[in-house]
């Protein structure tokens, strides 16, 4: 079930890079169809060397954010619920990056970057995981996931990865 | 960090090039006769060096070498009917001599052709390595004679290029003159460089460095090229503006769990609170009277402009007009800011007078970012976009002059324009 959540993720985050920011909006459903077979034989192969890993490390680590927004979209709970849980039985030091999309000046976008990631420090500080635990560290628009000015690309960088 | 490099050499990454893309309706029409050599080798043109200077202030059309009758390098040589016959409104003539060992003199005379006369003489000397030094303070000089403003063409750029080489990350942070020439690597790192900010005197900068796996501020001395980290605080440490005195730097720190302005006394190395909000508070920047900053906040729902007296640290809102104002610069004049603007989805340099309230918008294009205004206040730089690559470009904060700065490889990105150096 986790496995395959990943698989379908993945794929369509990968897709969307590969698709690249020429891709207008109506013809990435295709893009998504022909490229996700090839994500999903090079993720058959990293879940093959992994086979030890926990639940939790399957689950997704990155999320995604609305624009100029920091509140925790809904379907990122699941996976959020997972971490927390891992972390609860085993706790380790993490680290949460905030990342926002180019759209903005620069310094601004430290700091919403920073409280996307400290929106998602919270949700897991209330599930239980010590605070201490948890470093957050904003890159703003410094290290964007996707390259490209369009909705797209946007929307890959408006994110958190929890590493 | 070995990975981190710190050079004070010659870069060729990124030199800037400079296209003149709109200039004035009505500039002035200005002759630039060759400097005489008088037999010294140098591999600058100093003539062509002032021409592009003048004409890239948009002030300024030039006549071309090969359509002048004669190449005089003194006054007493010029026969103004000639000149006036190709249009021409003002002539600058100079000749350079050997003074010494690696040492040179020029002579330069600005000349009126329409009056007949002489406008001003001056001499200027240097060795073989301050050849555009000379140039730029002849174009100064003649800029300031004939438009009544300081010219700012002796003053340099900080900016922040991106490269992925190989598949990773370099960022660079540089110096160059302010028409792109003579580019200086100043730091070199894997890690993200944010947030240059020049010390009133022109000697050192500050910025944002992520070399230690977190943003820490620094400030480099660009001459020796020590450095110093002055803040290592969990959360933010960032957009630095050093104080019109020299003696603090206005910052951001979120230790406190949101980012909040800070005032750091450079002597005594002591943190002052400023803002006191559950906001965003970022990008400060000073007032000319050192008592006032400038910053940005969402406190108001969305990002807008701040004014903060520093003693009482009362604010009071500035912009209402538009649902994104950020990231103000001041012009000298203490009364216009440059800043960044969203209107209709997209991100333009706007210029704002603190005393009517009124913006207009200087530029179309749609991400723009970091407007630096020039010391003289006749121009700003700004970064934005050309298809997929950062580029720097410059317009007049009347909008009547634009031109672009794009780097030869890369993304170039947060200009910040120099104080004046002299």
């Amino acid at each position: 079930m986790i496995h395959s959540n990943k698989f379908g993720f993945t794929a369509v985050v990968l897709s969307m890079i590969l698709a690249g920011c020429s891709s207008a909006p109506t013809d990435e459903s295709t893009d998504i169809e022909d490229t996700a077979v090839q994500t999903g034989q090079v993720d058959t192969s990293a879940i093959d060397d992994s086979a030890m890993m926990d639940a939790a490390s399957a689950a997704d680590t990155v999320f995604y954010f609305d624009y100029d927004k920091a509140l925790l979209k809904p379907e990122s709970r699941a996976a959020l619920l997972e971490h927390a849980a891992a972390l609860n039985s085993n706790p380790r030091s993490v680290r949460l990056e905030g990342h926002a999309d180019e759209r903005g000046t620069r310094e601004y976008n430290m700091a919403l970057g920073e409280r996307r990631a400290n929106a998602v420090k919270e949700f897991m500080v209330l599930q239980g995981v010590s605070a201490g635990l948890i470093e957050v560290i904003s890159y703003g628009e410094e290290r964007a996931a996707s390259y490209g000015s369009n909705d797209s690309a946007w929307s890959m960088n408006r994110r958190v990865e929890l590493k | 960090m070995a990975l981190l490099f710190l050079v004070l050499s010659s870069s060729a990454w990124s030199e800037l090039v400079i296209r003149v893309t709109q200039g004035n309706d009505q500039p002035t029409i200005i002759a630039v006769a060759p400097i005489a050599l008088n037999g010294i080798q140098i591999k600058e043109d100093i003539g062509s060096i002032v021409e592009a200077d003048l004409k890239r202030s948009g002030l300024f059309s030039a006549i071309p070498r090969r359509d002048m009758l004669a190449f005089p390098s003194v006054a007493s040589d010029v026969y103004y009917r000639d000149w006036r016959m190709l249009g021409t409104e003002y002539l600058v003539v100079g000749a350079m001599i050997p003074i010494g060992e690696d040492r040179y003199q020029l002579d330069f005379s600005l000349l009126n052709v329409t009056a007949q006369k002489t406008e001003f003489n001056h001499r200027v000397s240097g060795s073989k390595t301050q050849m555009r030094d000379l140039a730029h303070l002849i174009s100064d000089k003649i800029y300031q004679e004939i438009t009544g403003i300081r010219g700012a063409f002796s003053t340099r750029l900080a900016y922040v290029t991106a490269n992925r080489e190989k598949g990773k990350y370099v960022y660079r942070l540089n110096v160059s003159d302010a028409d792109g020439a003579r580019e200086k690597l100043m730091l070199e790192s894997p890690e993200p460089i944010m947030s240059p900010s020049w010390a009133p005197n022109g000697k050192e900068l500050a910025y944002v460095s992520f070399e230690t796996g977190r943003p820490a501020i620094f400030r480099q001395n660009l001459v020796t090229a020590t450095r110093q980290q002055l803040t290592n605080f969990t959360g933010l440490n960032g957009a630095p503006s050093w104080s019109p005195d020299g003696t603090k730097m206005a910052l951001v720190l979120s230790k406190d769990g949101n980012p909040e302005i800070y005032m750091l006394d450079l002597a005594s190395n002591k943190f002052t609170r400023l803002t006191r909000h559950f906001a965003i508070d970022t990008e400060p920047t000073w007032m000319p009277d050192g008592k006032h900053l400038l910053f940005t906040s969402d406190r108001g729902g969305t990002p807008q402009i701040y004014k903060l007296n520093i003693a009482s640290k009362a604010t009071e809102r500035l912009t209402f007009r538009g649902n994104y104002n950020a990231r103000a610069s001041l012009a000298p004049d203490g009364r216009t800011l440059a800043l960044i603007h969203r209107s209709s989805d997209t991100f333009h340099v706007a210029s704002f007078d603190l005393v009517t309230g009124r913006m207009i918008e200087l530029t179309q294009t749609r991400l723009d970012e970091s407007p630096t205004v020039a010391p003289n206040g006749a121009m700003l730089m700004y970064a934005t976009k050309q298809g997929d690559r950062g580029v720097l470009a410059a317009v007049s904060l009347d909008a009547g002059v634009r031109y672009v700065l794009p780097a030869k490889s890369g993304d170039v990105r947060e200009p910040a324009w120099s104080p004046f150096l002299r």
